[in-house]
């Protein structure tokens, strides 16, 4: 089965009339802000593990459009069942920076409480889900809370984002399967950005494309260049409103790439060429956004320039108040294993209070208390 | 009160705690009209409907997966995976998510959820239909780990575990389902605690402790060892995680001879764990070493299956090796 790539935005930033979503001005600039924002905000992270400040950091790049003009198609109650790179949702949902930050250095002000590696969040009130690191084990969850929604008839839905990884995982399999039995309302968004660290999409699956995987689970599955961000929101659109409608759910393929390496980490240098970097990076879909938007008369250079110098000086405030923060409590890690703390782990607590009491005075004591 | 069989106990509290409580739903393989290969969903379907007792696709990964999306989403699920033995696809789900969505979120979100699983041998069920494998799960912080003996037991045991905030693994004693019946309260609000043992039999010779169907097996073998001037205390631990470690040693400081009795593989097992325990912190009241009855650490076999779970007659020479004991 063969698809035809969507495009709205032509790479010279044209697009036709009758292909144009109905955004506002106002709307369309939020979702620049937002890809902006998103670029700065990983730039800032990596340049903190690069200064050595921050132990780990996972970027987003190449990637914005695909987040913000999917994510902006939802309605802010929808749930977001999301992997471990779409931070640009959390902005756009309203989570700060320094949040985001607090939870990458672990300290007392993260929302997990130091518990995950950075990047590895969960913010209730926006409706983003807890992140794991094993790959695809939210696409079920997102077809379950779906189900969920159905059962209770609250008009939500729930968008479920994965990787091209992803979709080898065996949770892929599950969650479509239940999904689209359960004709459950949910969006299957798949970033696929052609690699999974250093492996790359052909060796993920033999399908000519991964939306073609939609028709064996019973849904459409559309493929959307994901460097189009009016594209990648209007069919997210379609796709909300027929789940919200109860007709089921959809799987979306944002074609895009990953400019930059998996995580701080990676050296992506060790298994792709730099041409092929180099070709995508003249794809990028914040510059093809710029373009349309220069030609509606919406974005100026002055413009252009101040919404990234205040996105950056943003990011920087934010990165400097998370990092002063200390950390948690050593108390703390006994707290939430269970909605109330157990007997043994009670005594776990209190033997290691004891034990570090008895030697606080220690050179070489093993904990600060 | 009411005489039900343990399979009764099951369907009794599912029954009161889904008229209790509109967010309890059911999901698994077979359940709905079909009631359930055991039948423990007997007319659960014909009484609440599609949205609440829920035919699943054959995927235990997918049955737990969604589970933790509903338990996300504000339901109360209660999966059912039909045999514990077939509970390994949904592992990841088990011990990656559900167990750690409290803690790794900060507390922001919890998987109040219950599995419910039928689990050991005695059924010529070969090794895919016969296994105990609670020991995976009590090696996982964050889950609840059950395994009731009788259907008092269940019955309280099972709504405290649905009213309970934090997820669970439900280990039904599939053998005796049927052939250990027993009185139970008929109050809709009769619960039993999570993380207490019970004394199944009072004594003062020997602490024998058990969980599910062995608990029976070892009131065999307390009964025979009456007969022999051995007079045994039995604790059901009824809980596993959290284990109600204070029972145990009240009852060993009692006695001073521990047996464990269980039909899992021996080595890393939860009769090991209790072992260590009693060791670490009550081992100047023992009075000979601690013995462990337990399945051998071969896969669960077929034809010889009534060799390799403790026999009444197998515990009963571990209480007589502890009693006789002479240093």
């Amino acid at each position: 089965m063969s698809e035809q790539l969507v495009s709205v935005l032509g790479t010279d930033g044209a697009v036709k009339k009758k292909d144009r979503p109905q955004l506002s001005d106002q709307d369309l600039l939020l979702l620049y802000s937002g890809m902006i924002r998103t670029r700065k905000l990983d730039e800032r992270g990596m340049l903190l593990h690069g200064q050595g400040r921050l132990g780990f950091y996972l970027p987003s790049f190449g990637e914005e459009a695909a987040q913000l003009g999917s994510a902006f198609a939802a309605d802010q109650t929808d749930v977001i069942s999301q992997s471990y790179r779409q931070p640009g949702i959390a902005l756009l949902r309203g989570v700060t920076p320094e949040s985001m930050f607090d939870n990458c250095f672990g300290n007392q002000a993260d929302v997990v409480k130091g518990r995950q590696m950075p990047v590895h969040y969960s913010f209730k009130e926006a409706g983003m889900l807890s992140i794991s690191s094993p790959i695809g084990t939210q696409i079920v969850h997102g077809a379950g809370i779906a189900h969920a929604m159905k059962i209770k008839g609250d008009g939500g839905i729930c968008m479920v984002y994965m990787g091209d990884g992803g979709t080898s995982s065996n949770d892929f399999h599950t969650g479509l399967n239940f999904a689209g039995v359960y004709k459950a309302p949910c969006v299957f968004a798949c970033i696929n950005n052609q690699w999974a660290i250093s492996v790359p999409l052909g060796r993920q699956t033999a399908s000519e494309t991964i939306a073609a995987k939609g028709e064996a689970y019973g849904m459409p599955g559309h493929l959307i260049d994901g460097n189009d961000v009016l594209a990648v929101y209007e069919a997210t659109r379609r796709a909300v409103e027929r789940a919200r409608a109860g007709d089921g759910p959809t799987l979306l393929e944002f074609l895009t790439f990953r400019m930059g390496p998996h995580s701080s980490s990676d050296d992506p240098s060790r298994y792709r060429p730099s041409e092929l970097e180099d070709e995508w990076r003249a794809k990028d879909p914040i510059k093809r956004f710029e373009k349309f938007l220069i030609r509606e008369g919406l974005l100026d250079d002055e413009a252009i320039e101040a919404v990234a110098s205040e996105a950056e000086a943003e990011m920087s405030a934010a990165a400097k108040a998370a990092e002063a923060k200390p950390g948690p409590t050593l108390d703390s890690m006994f707290d939430d294993v269970y909605a109330e703390l157990p007997a043994h782990l009670v005594e776990q607590r209190d033997g290691l209070r004891a034990e570090g009491q008895a030697h606080a005075a220690d050179e070489d004591a093993a904990f600060p208390l | 009160m009411a005489e039900m069989t343990l399979l009764g106990a099951v369907t009794t509290a599912l029954r009161e705690e889904m008229e209790r409580d509109q967010s309890v739903v059911l999901l698994g393989e077979d359940i709905g009209v079909n009631g359930g290969v055991f039948r423990a969903t007997d007319g659960l379907h014909a009484q609440f409907g599609d949205d609440r007792v829920i035919d699943t696709p054959l995927a235990e990964s997918g049955i737990v997966g969604t589970a933790v999306g509903m338990a996300l989403h504000g339901l109360r699920p209660v999966p059912e995976i039909q045999f514990s033995d077939f509970i390994f696809p949904a592992f990841d789900q088990i011990v990656s998510e559900m167990a750690k969505m409290r803690y790794r979120s900060g507390g922001e979100f919890a998987c109040p959820m219950v599995i419910r699983t039928p689990y050991g041998g005695g059924i010529r069920g070969g090794h895919y239909h016969s296994q105990s494998p609670e020991a995976y799960f009590c090696h996982t912080p964050g889950l609840v780990v059950c395994a009731p003996s009788t259907p008092e037991d269940t019955k309280g045991l099972l709504k405290s575990c649905i009213r309970s905030e934090d997820p669970v693994l439900f280990f039904e004693p599939k053998r005796i389902y049927r052939t250990v019946k027993g009185e139970v309260p008929e109050d809709s609000d009769f619960t039993v605690p999570i993380g207490k043992a019970r004394i199944a039999r009072a004594g003062s010779d020997v602490t024998v402790v058990a969980w599910g169907a062995m608990v029976h097996t070892c009131m065999e073998a307390a009964d025979k060892a009456a007969e022999q001037g051995i007079d045994v205390e039995l604790v059901d631990a009824r809980t596993l995680l959290p284990l109600d470690e204070e029972s145990i040693l009240e009852s060993v400081r009692k006695t001073g001879k521990l047996v464990v009795a269980s039909e899992a593989t021996r080595f890393c097992g939860v009769a090991s764990e209790i072992s260590a325990i009693v060791a670490e912190k009550a081992v100047e009241y023992l009075e000979a070493p601690i013995v462990r009855i337990t399945g051998f650490d071969t896969p669960f076999p077929y034809t010889l299956e009534h060799v390799y779970m403790p026999s009444p007659e197998r515990v009963l020479r571990g209480i007589q090796k502890v009693a006789t004991f002479d240093f």
